[in-house]
């Protein structure tokens, strides 16, 4: 028998000591990341703020910032969103297909190729995009132009080039789909295997099963993995800037013909080089308009998902 | 009892839905092996199951129970590399012909778990549907409300859970939950079903509550029931299979089958005996 007083004696100080020090460590490394975070928005905050404010000496003679940066941002969005909605299902598919239908050996082949594709740097995609898929998606245009030009989205006339800002969203779903499809990969073969059987002794076959116990849980998973692709298609520079022939203060929303809208990152890339003073600052306060556009979404899209809960 | 009156009015069904209330289904083992890999984990077991009652399945950890009652509704070839050999007749017709689907095997034999798994993200209404809707029933539009109450009315569910249908299946407790799972059971009216220490991870009121399921359960439908307490064997069922199984990385045997009565009372090998005294497993 312990007497009762062990009770009250403190447990062993290195016990103590490597708690605390654990805690604290963890502690540290989340400071780290949000001072990190912090620093780089109040940085780009402060030294943006000349160009927030100008009204002269903007970068394309803009009358102020709102009206350089409106048609920029709604280029990186509108290029990010069309990436996503080419890259989204492609990834569910694939990571369905290497868990749920290809053999193992297949899943496994599948993803070690999706793996190289994620290391190519992406200046080469924007090379493969500017040079191999912009000429063979240019027929592709002029056809959509010809056949479904009532429809806004094919407007024309159709870029002879092919230089559109589907072409780039189509190299950047590309780009996106590996890091994407490893992600749903890995939520998908993490489905609890109770469930599963749950739907295969009711006789769910296997889409049923995907629906009834696959996607349900998953769901949260693949919304992860797509908001990391539209953090790094939103911020892409080189597909962008190669691939888009871009027409200043655009906003619009063709897909095919040749005025496009530019994106941040590719116009900061581009306009960098020849800057000074107020344009530099107009160039970081854009920073700072594209760190809040991924902000603002990924806080909405996990919003979406909790509010959704088990439906969908 | 409301139990009866829920499972056996077709009006309460749903027409085309109601099961036949004169069926007798039987399910024939014929000298069945099933492995995982090289190695079997149950093997040569033959016996026929005795149709509107319960068989209990007996023996020690590790002896087979599970893989052999996962390979009646062809569960068991799910887990990779795993392969049966042998027959398992429903009704006369092998559940391994090759134009047998495993779908519709287990569209007609039920399994309830060892640990209760409601789909988590469905309501408790949803999750007694869920079977009825994989199999594309058509329900009069009042049928579904009906159907929901009836089957939850049989499992002793309806009063606790009327007035929360939409709250997720997984925010009841344990026992609710495994009542939920054998609702859902039965509201597609299977010819067989099929438990796994259904109450392994339930305390001793829920326990009774669905013992005493399993006994009514038993006046309609085939039921077979893994237990690994004897005492709940003795209770809930007519006949009993004890298995057991020579030492580890041996496949189990079936060893006796007979009347639950008998067989505990006279057992007529050793090996039983020496299991129902306590003696091994
Ligand atoms: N998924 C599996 N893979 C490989 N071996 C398994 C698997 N499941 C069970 N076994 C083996 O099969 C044998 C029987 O297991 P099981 O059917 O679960 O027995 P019981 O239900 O009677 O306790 C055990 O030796 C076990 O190790
Ligand atoms: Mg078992």
């Amino acid at each position: 028998m312990k007497p009762a007083d062990t009770l009250l004696t403190p447990r062993p100080a290195r016990e103590r000591v490597r708690d605390a020090s654990a805690r604290s460590a963890v502690t540290v490394a989340g400071l780290i990341g949000l001072v990190a975070l912090a620093g780089v928005a109040v940085f780009l905050g402060v030294e943006g703020w000349p160009g927030l404010t100008a009204r002269t000496g903007l970068p394309l003679q803009a009358a102020n910032f709102w009206a350089l940066a409106w048609p920029l941002a709604f280029g990186s969005f509108w290029a990010a969103v069309l990436g996503l909605g080419l890259a989204v299902p492609v990834a569910i598919g694939v990571a369905l297909a290497q868990t749920w239908y290809v053999p193992r050996w297949a899943g496994r082949f599948l993803g070690a190729t999706f793996d190289i594709l994620a290391a190519i740097p992406s200046v080469v995609y924007g090379l493969w995009g500017l040079m191999i898929i912009a000429p063979r998606l240019a027929p592709v245009y002029a056809w959509l132009g010809a056949h479904l030009s009532w429809c806004p989205l094919f407007a024309g006339p159709p870029s002879a080039s092919g230089r559109t800002i589907l072409t780039a969203a189509l190299v950047l779903a590309v780009m996106v789909l590996p890091v994407m499809a490893a992600l749903c990969r890995e939520v998908f073969a993490q489905t609890p295997r109770t469930t599963v059987e749950a739907a295969l002794a009711l006789g769910a076959t296997r889409w049923e099963v995907i629906r009834l116990a696959v996607w349900p849980t998953g769901k949260a998973g693949v919304v992860s993995g797509a908001m990391l692709g539209f953090g790094r298609a939103v911020g892409e520079t080189m597909v962008t800037a190669m691939v888009i022939s871009p027409a200043p203060f655009l906003v619009g929303f063709g897909l095919i013909n040749s005025t496009n809208p530019n994106t941040i990152a590719a116009f900061i890339a581009q306009t960098f080089p020849e800057s000074h003073g107020v344009e530099v600052a107009t160039l970081l306060a854009l920073g700072l308009v594209l760190f809040v556009i991924t902000f603002v979404v990924n806080v909405v899209a996990r919003r979406i998902v909790r509010a959704t809960g088990g439906r969908v | 009892m409301t139990f009866e009156l829920a499972l056996r009015a077709p009006e309460l069904t749903g027409a085309g839905h109601g099961r036949d209330d004169t069926a007798n289904h039987r399910l024939a083992v014929v000298g069945l092996t099933a492995s995982y890999g090289r190695s079997p984990a149950i093997t040569e077991v033959s016996l026929s199951l005795e149709s509107r009652s319960v068989t209990a399945f007996i023996g020690p950890s590790g002896c087979g129970k599970s893989t052999l009652l996962r390979t009646f509704n062809r569960l068991h070839e799910v887990t990779p590399g795993a392969r049966v050999t042998g027959a398992v007749r429903l009704d006369g017709i092998d559940l391994y012909d090759p134009r047998v689907d495993p779908v519709t095997v287990r569209r007609r034999i039920g399994m309830v778990f060892q640990r209760p798994n409601p789909f988590p993200t469905l309501s408790i209404r949803d999750n007694v549907l869920a079977g009825i809707r994989l199999q594309y029933r058509r329900l009069r539009p009042s049928g579904a409300d009906e159907l929901v109450e009836a089957m939850l009315t049989a499992v002793g569910l309806w009063d606790e859970v009327k007035d929360c249908l939409g709250r997720p299946g997984i925010s009841l407790s344990g026992g609710q939950q495994q009542r939920l799972c054998i609702a859902r059971v039965i509201a597609v009216a299977p010819d067989v079903i099929l438990m796994d220490e259904p109450c392994s991870s339930l305390d001793p009121v829920s326990t009774a509550a669905i013992e005493e399921l399993m006994v009514n359960l038993g006046r309609d439908y085939t039921v077979v029931v893994v237990t690994h307490n004897l005492q709940q064997a003795a209770r809930v069922s007519r006949k009993t299979a004890f298995f057991t199984v020579a030492g580890a990385g041996e496949p189990g045997r079936l060893v006796e089958y007979g009347d639950t009565a008998g067989l505990f009372s006279a057992p007529s090998k050793a090996q039983t005996a020496d299991y129902l005294a306590g003696r091994f497993g």
